[in-house]
C-alpha cells in the first residue's frame, strides 16, 4: 500500500448525498479478477452517456458534460468533497480501487458508510469526516474558486484551506500509523500468530462444535 | 457481573488482541466465500506465499454471476464464466469445509445456503466479502460484510481488525396486521432511522413482533440492517432459532448438540443491559411498504403518495428527492397504487427463502400476470429451497400465473448475470437496494415484500395485498 503523508491537491465537489458503491463502480466491472484498471469506470453511469462494458477502451466513449468530474477545471483532482453517507451499499472493494486508480487520495465528507470507510484505509485512501458546516463551506469555496486546492497533512491531522484556515480531523491512531507507513495489515497481524493460535486452541476446547 | 448486551457477549468472546486505541483482532469462526470478491484475495495470498489459516472455516458457492436459466448451456458470458471458474480452481487448490459449485444441488445465494446447511451457528463470528452478511445475525452471530483486503486478511490470519461498535436496540412490539411481513417491518425501520441511522452501530432487533417471526423473517430483517447503515444486525437465540437448526447437515449432533444448545441459550441481552440507543416501533401501525426513490429510506406505504420535494426545506435533501424522482420517472403526489410496473422480481438474499415463496404463491394462486407486465421472475435462493418449493407445488402456482420459475442465484437483485431491467423499465422487487442502475442501467426499482410483489404482478401496478386476499 502507498504511504500517505502530506498531499496538496486540486479538489472536486460531488454534491449529492448517499452516493452508493453501485454508482462508484457499477456491477459489470466486478467481473474482473484483478485489483487494478477500474479508474476509467469510476462513476461510469454518471460519467458516460453510453453503458460501459468490462474490457472496453473508455477513451472515446461519449462523456456526460453535466457530470462534475468531466468539467475541465476538475481534471487532475485528488481530493473529493462528498455529502452524507458516502460509499453506502455493497461492500465491493472495487469502489476504493476505482477511486484510487482514478487518482483520488482523499475524500472529505460529513459521514461515510462503515465498510467503504474501512476499505479506503486498506488502499492508501484517506477518508476524512468533518462537521457538516465545515464541509458546506468547503463546497462553497471550491465551487466559487477555479483551481481550488487543499493541503491534507495526516501526521498533523489537519486540512488547510487556501485562506489559511486549519481544520483538524480525527483518525484512529492505529489506522493512521498503518496508512502513514503504508503497512500491510496481514504482516502486522501475523506478529500475533502465537496469540491467535492460543485463542483458537482454547476456543476449540470450549466450543468444539464450531470446528467440525 | 454487569448486564451485557448480546453484541457485547459476542464481541468479548472473540477478542484475541487489542491495540491501545481499541482496534481489536477478533477471531473468525466462519468465512463465507463467493466468486466476485474473492479472486484478488486468493491471488494476494499466493503472491505473498501465504496459506489459509483454517480451511475448515470456509464455506463457498458461486451465486452472483450464475445464470438462472438454461443451465445446460453453462455460463454464456465469458467474463462471468472466468470468474466462476477462478473460484472453482481456487477451491480445488485451497480446500474448504464445503463448496457448492455452479449446478450443485445445494448451490445458491451464500446467505441462504449458510443457514440452511447449518454452517451458520449461534455465537459464531461470520464474515463474507458481501455487505449482506448481516443476514446471519438472525442466528445471534456477529456477522460482518468485509472488503476483499479483509477477505485476504481473514484467510491469512483467521482474524479481522475491527473496532467495537456502538449498540442500538430496535424494539418492535405488538402484532402486525394481516399482509404485513418482515420486509415491511424492516422497510418501516429504515424509513424511521434512515440509511445512515445505524452507521457505527450493531443493531439488535427485539420485541414481541421480532420474537414472533420465523428464522426466515428474522433473516430478512437482519439482511437489511445493512441498508440502515449498520454493519451487523442481531436477534437473540430462542426456541425458534434452536428448532430451525436441529438436524441441519452441519449442525452439531448428540452430545455436542446438547452442549451447544446450553451455550446458545445464553446468547441474549441480559435483563437491564444498556444500549447506546433505543428505537421503538409499534408493529400494529406498520402497513405494507413500497419505496419510491433511489435509496431504501425513500419509502412510504401502499396507501401513500409520491412525496413532493417542494415541501422539503433542507436543500441537499430536496435536491436528492428531485434527482430520485427524475430518475424514477415519477410525479409528486401520485398515489403509489397508480404506479404501473414492467417487471417483477421475487428473489435475493432478502426474500428468496421458502416462506417468501409461499407468501408470493398465496397471492398468485388462481390469478395471472397482468398484461402490461413483461416478465415476472421467481428465483429461489438455493437448490434446496427450489426442491422444497417444488415438493409443495409452488412452482405450479407460479407457472400457471405466467411467472417464470428459475434456477437459484443472486439474479436481478444486482443484475450481474443476464437477468436485468432495460433502461426505463420499472420493477417491483423483493431485493434490498433501489439504487440507480442496480437492476440494470436506467432500471427503476421499487422495494416490496414477496406478497406485495406478487400483488403487483397480477394487477399490473402496486396494489394493497390486503385487498386481494
Amino acid at each position: 500500500m502507498k504511504p500517505f503523508t502530506v498531499l496538496e491537491a486540486l479538489v472536486a465537489p460531488l454534491d449529492r448525498a448517499n452516493v452508493d458503491t453501485d454508482a462508484i463502480i457499477p456491477k459489470q466491472f466486478l467481473k474482473s479478477i484483478k485489483r487494478s484498471g477500474f479508474g476509467p469506470n469510476l462513476f461510469d453511469e454518471w460519467r458516460y452517456l453510453d453503458v460501459g462494458q468490462p474490457g472496453q477502451d473508455s477513451t472515446n466513449r461519449p462523456k456526460n458534460p453535466d457530470f462534475v468530474l468531466n468539467q475541465p477545471r476538475y481534471q487532475g483532482a485528488q481530493v473529493l468533497l462528498a455529502r452524507d453517507n458516502f460509499g453506502c451499499g455493497s461492500s465491493r472493494e472495487h469502489a476504493p480501487w476505482a477511486m484510487e486508480d482514478y487518482g483520488f487520495r482523499v475524500i472529505i465528507g460529513p459521514s461515510f458508510a462503515d465498510i467503504f470507510f474501512n476499505n479506503c484505509f486498506k488502499n492508501g485512501l484517506l477518508p476524512i469526516q468533518l462537521p457538516a458546516a465545515e464541509v458546506d463551506e468547503l463546497f462553497r469555496q471550491c465551487e466559487a474558486t477555479e483551481g481550488y486546492q487543499l493541503k491534507v497533512d495526516l501526521a498533523a491531522q489537519t486540512v488547510v484551506r487556501p485562506d489559511g484556515k486549519v481544520i483538524p480531523f480525527e483518525v484512529d491512531p492505529f489506522r493512521k500509523e498503518c496508512l502513514f507507513n503504508g503497512w500491510d495489515d496481514i504482516g502486522l497481524t501475523l506478529r500475533h500468530a502465537d496469540k491467535i493460535r492460543a485463542f483458537e486452541e482454547q476456543r476449540r476446547l470450549q466450543h468444539p462444535y464450531y470446528f467440525s | 457481573m454487569e448486564a451485557q448486551t448480546l453484541y457485547e457477549k459476542l464481541w468479548s468472546s472473540h477478542v484475541v488482541h487489542q491495540e491501545a486505541d481499541g482496534t481489536a483482532l477478533i477471531y473468525i469462526d466462519r468465512h463465507l466465500v463467493h466468486e466476485v470478491t474473492s479472486p484478488q484475495a486468493f491471488e494476494g495470498l499466493k503472491l505473498a506465499g501465504r496459506k489459509p489459516w483454517r480451511i475448515s472455516s470456509i464455506v463457498a458457492t458461486a451465486d452472483h454471476n450464475t445464470p438462472t436459466d438454461h443451465w445446460d448451456l453453462g455460463i454464456q458470458d465469458p467474463v462471468s464464466r472466468q470468474q466462476v471458474e477462478t473460484l472453482d480452481s481456487n477451491m480445488r487448490e485451497v480446500g474448504s469445509l464445503a463448496y457448492f459449485p455452479f449446478k450443485d444441488l445445494r448451490q445458491g445465494i451464500i446467505h441462504v445456503i449458510g443457514p440452511e446447511n447449518g454452517t451458520t451457528l449461534p455465537g459464531m463470528t461470520v464474515v463474507c466479502g458481501d455487505s449482506h452478511t448481516s443476514t446471519h445475525g438472525a442466528f445471534a452471530c456477529l456477522a460482518h460484510g468485509i472488503g476483499t483486503s479483509e477477505v485476504e486478511h481473514v484467510m491469512a490470519t483467521q482474524c479481522l481488525l475491527q473496532k467495537r461498535s456502538k449498540t442500538m436496540l430496535v424494539r418492535v412490539d405488538g402484532v402486525p396486521g394481516r399482509g404485513v411481513t418482515a420486509k415491511d417491518i424492516v422497510l418501516a425501520i429504515i424509513g424511521r432511522i434512515g440509511t445512515a441511522g445505524g452507521t457505527g452501530y450493531a443493531i439488535e432487533f427485539g420485541g414481541s413482533a421480532i420474537r414472533a417471526l420465523s428464522m426466515e423473517g428474522r433473516m430478512t430483517i437482519c439482511n437489511m440492517a445493512l441498508e440502515a447503515g449498520a454493519r451487523a444486525g442481531l436477534v437473540a437465540v430462542d426456541e425458534t432459532t434452536i428448532a430451525y437448526l436441529e438436524g441441519k447437515p452441519f449442525a452439531p449432533r448428540d452430545a455436542a448438540w446438547d452442549q451447544a444448545v446450553a451455550y446458545w441459550r445464553t446468547l441474549t441481552s441480559d435483563e437491564g443491559a444498556v444500549f447506546d440507543k433505543v428505537v421503538e416501533l409499534d408493529a400494529a401501525t406498520i402497513e405494507p411498504q413500497v419505496t419510491w426513490g433511489t435509496s431504501p429510506e425513500m419509502v412510504t406505504t401502499i396507501g401513500g403518495h409520491v412525496p413532493d420535494p417542494a415541501k422539503v426545506d433542507d436543500p441537499t435533501r430536496r435536491e436528492g428527492m428531485e434527482r430520485a424522482l427524475k430518475y424514477m420517472g415519477l410525479v409528486p403526489n401520485t398515489p403509489i397504487s397508480e404506479i404501473a410496473v414492467d417487471q417483477v422480481f421475487i428473489g435475493s438474499c432478502t426474500n428468496s427463502r421458502i416462506e417468501d415463496l409461499r407468501e408470493a404463491a398465496a397471492v398468485a394462486k388462481g390469478r395471472t400476470k397482468a398484461g402490461n407486465v413483461r416478465r415476472v421472475l421467481v428465483v429461489p435462493g438455493s437448490g434446496l429451497v427450489k426442491r422444497q418449493a417444488e415438493a409443495e407445488g409452488l412452482h405450479e402456482v407460479f407457472l400457471a400465473a405466467g411467472f417464470e420459475w428459475r434456477e437459484p442465484g443472486c439474479s436481478m437483485c444486482l443484475a450481474m448475470n443476464a437477468d436485468r431491467l432495460e433502461p426505463g423499465e420499472r420493477c417491483a422487487s423483493t431485493s434490498n437496494r433501489n439504487f440507480e442502475g442496480r437492476q440494470g442501467a436506467g432500471g427503476r426499482t421499487h422495494l416490496v415484500s414477496p406478497a406485495m410483489a406478487a400483488a403487483a404482478a397480477v394487477t399490473g401496478h402496486f396494489a394493497d395485498v390486503r385487498e386481494l386476499n
